[in-house]
């Protein structure tokens, strides 16, 4: 077992899917010679050829339409969108073609592919570096978006969405590609779509997130837990499906809920947590639900002073988390 | 002519697979005037650029990547009319969509006929990602894109051909241009004369061919087949051809063509000239005709019968096939 950042995790596991499966396909813009702008896919090429680690023209529609293609005729392609800014020329190729593919035939085609993207701010990547999308997809029916939020979870995830038989988006949030590290089994695992987990166990409140978010939110929760606040940490790992069943057995089990993600609040993943434990498990709450997400800006700005006001961050969750507490 | 494969006995089916996409194309317009079927789209001027395509390829093998217009095309890849039919009706059993897609949207697995939604161009991008994966694992298909001359706007069609030329991919573009996008003619879509044209900007031969003759269509596709298949690339094809009714049921050309071009257009139907050269070349007689002409009224009658009859979707099937489990 080895210590690897988040970055490395998602390297070595398309390079332990690529020895794997002779059918997957990497391809995206600069992936290969370059080894992807993070570095993500470096040596990928050198070691599996120019046939299945590809440059692509620089056109995210093609990219994700030829992906529908390939997979329809036989390979598991992983595409990559440069940066999940850059994924909206696609939309249509996502939400019309691949997540409805399997549904207007009937069940006799489907897509089996994953599309990788970069996402998150905090890096000074502006309003088209730094964009949280996963909203849009979590949105439609045929989709499934996973968000890992650690270095272990983000191997047994990738793994997970390159066998399935339907389209996955994989998020990868940019501030953790180095910044998150953690131990990592050399062994290929599985860690399947649509389950949280409870990353830290507590008794006063519950903060629900997923991505970059969960190690804020457990450093957040070190500190409270200092001031005598037990708070549980649920990862969702997954944005669509949701697991349902966790989220409603941590709201019934501390009675206060804290949702956070850096995506912008309106319309976000958080809204649909909310409204589920309010149908579900009204009666255990002892508080309002709270939500600590991005301000409902357009996006988030280059400027430091203005990046970090739009930012979530340890110290805002637990202030939140805090004035819940106190609720 | 002979040694491309095209025995008087291919020619006869092509003919077949042509005056069959007529008919079924007619009887669905009298199901939609009497409202037993909701909307109708047409390949009505079309068969030969497509039966003829079709024949150039692998049937059931390569993949085809339609669109709406391309009844006569999924006829000559293999669909029955009874499956047709079960698709204009949305019955539970359309190989296409088991009733979910609305008409002319088709696809069919087994016979490799790619699904295809409304947004045009899209499987433009699916007919280089088919053959992309063909180059990987050297299956020897070659796939084919069929598009409308006012998709050749869309950016997709863009993406799509300079992705395709760019890694050499086995894939035709196969434009049919009938000089209208529902009512927007071509001169308003493009400012060059020819779709072909574009093909130059790809890197990739760009040929035009009358698309209302089956035999020159096949020669075309058989060539850009074969050039895609010795690893050469794609090509894009322009078969000139044109729609002799409106662009739906729900729609009226005369607001914006006269009735004087029409019936000029008509002058060069497909079906008819094609008749004139089989006769032409001893092939077809009044005989041969008239048989072929009972047996294609069986079968549309049949398909009809089949299809009224058949069971419509049971609504505890809604929500399946959202995903794979």
């Amino acid at each position: 077992m080895a210590v690897l950042s988040y970055l490395e995790a998602i390297r070595e596991t398309l390079r332990q899917e690529l020895a794997h499966d002779s059918r997957i396909i990497i391809y995206g813009e600069d992936v290969g010679v370059r080894g992807g702008v993070f570095r993500v896919t470096e040596g990928l090429q050198k070691e599996f050829g120019e046939d299945r680690v590809i440059d692509s023209p620089l056109a995210e529609a093609a990219i994700v339409g030829t992906a529908i293609g390939a997979a329809i005729n036989g390979l598991r392609p992983v595409p990559e969108i440069q940066f999940a800014d850059f994924i909206f020329p696609a939309i249509n190729q996502i939400v019309q073609e691949a997540a409805r593919i399997r549904y207007r035939s009937n069940g006799t085609f489907g897509v089996p592919m994953v599309i990788r993207a970069p996402f998150g701010g905090g890096v000074h990547g502006a309003l088209y570096h730094s964009q949280s999308v996963e909203a849009f997809f979590a949105h439609v029916p045929g989709l499934k978006v996973v968000v890992p939020g650690t270095p272990y979870d983000a191997k047994g995830l990738l793994a997970s969405a390159i066998e399935d038989e339907d389209p996955v988006l994989y998020f990868e949030h940019k501030a953790a590609y180095r910044s998150l590290k953690g131990e990592v089994p050399d062994d290929r695992y599985l860690i399947p779509i649509g389950q949280a987990d409870l990353k830290r166990q507590g008794k006063h409140l519950s903060i629900i997130t997923y991505g970059l978010m969960v190690s804020y939110a457990l450093k957040a929760a070190e500190e409270l837990e200092k001031d005598g606040v037990s708070v549980e940490v649920l990862d969702l790992r997954t944005v669509r499906p949701l697991d349902v069943s966790a989220i409603l057995q941590t709201a019934k089990k501390t009675g206060k809920v804290l949702i956070v993600h850096e995506d912008n609040l309106t319309g976000g993943v958080g809204g649909e947590i909310s409204a589920l434990i309010s149908e579900h498990a009204l009666f255990y709450l002892d508080a309002p639900i709270m939500r600590l997400a991005g301000p409902d800006v357009p996006a988030m700005p280059y400027s430091p002073p203005l990046e970090h006001a739009f930012m979530v961050t340890p110290e805002k969750i637990r202030d939140k988390a805090r004035e819940l507490a106190k609720f | 002519m002979l040694d491309k494969g095209l025995t008087p006995k291919v020619m006869l089916d092509m003919y077949y697979h042509m005056a069959l996409a007529r008919a079924v194309d007619d009887r669905m317009w009298i199901l939609n005037r009497q409202g037993r079927a909701p909307v109708v789209y047409t390949s009505n001027g079309h068969e030969a650029a497509q039966v003829g395509s079709a024949f150039a390829l692998n049937r059931g093998e390569d993949w085809i990547c339609p669109y709406y217009r391309d009844l006569a095309l999924v006829l000559a890849y293999g669909m029955t009319a009874r499956e047709v039919m079960l698709h204009l009706l949305g019955r539970a059993e359309d190989p296409n969509s088991g009733g979910r897609q609305m008409p002319a949207h088709w696809g069919h697995a087994e016979r490799h006929i790619l699904t295809s939604g409304s947004v045009v161009a899209t499987q433009d991008a699916h007919a280089a990602g088919l053959a992309l994966a063909s180059k990987v694992l050297k299956d020897g298909r070659v796939s084919v894109a069929y598009f409308g001359e006012g998709s050749t706007s869309q950016g997709e069609f863009h993406e799509a051909l300079n992705f395709a030329a760019v890694h050499k991919l086995p894939v035709i573009f196969f434009n049919e241009n009938n000089g209208y996008a529902i009512s927007v003619p071509s001169r308003k879509q493009m400012a060059v004369q020819d779709v072909a044209a574009r093909a130059s900007g790809y890197g990739m031969p760009g040929i035009i061919v009358d698309g209302n003759d089956p035999i020159k269509v096949y020669e075309v596709v058989k060539e850009a087949a074969d050039r895609a298949r010795r690893g050469e690339g794609p090509t894009l094809v322009e078969a000139k051809t044109y729609r002799f009714v409106p662009h739906s049921s729900d729609d009226d050309d005369r607001a914006y063509r006269s009735r004087e071009e029409v019936a000029e257009a008509k002058k060069r139907d497909p079906l008819v000239m094609f008749e004139a050269y089989l006769r032409d070349q001893k092939i077809l007689n009044d005989k041969k005709l008239k048989e072929m002409q009972q047996q294609i009224k069986d079968v549309v009658n049949d398909a009809t019968d089949y299809a009224e009859k058949a069971a419509l979707p049971d609504p505890s099937t809604l929500a399946d096939y959202v995903y794979s489990s």
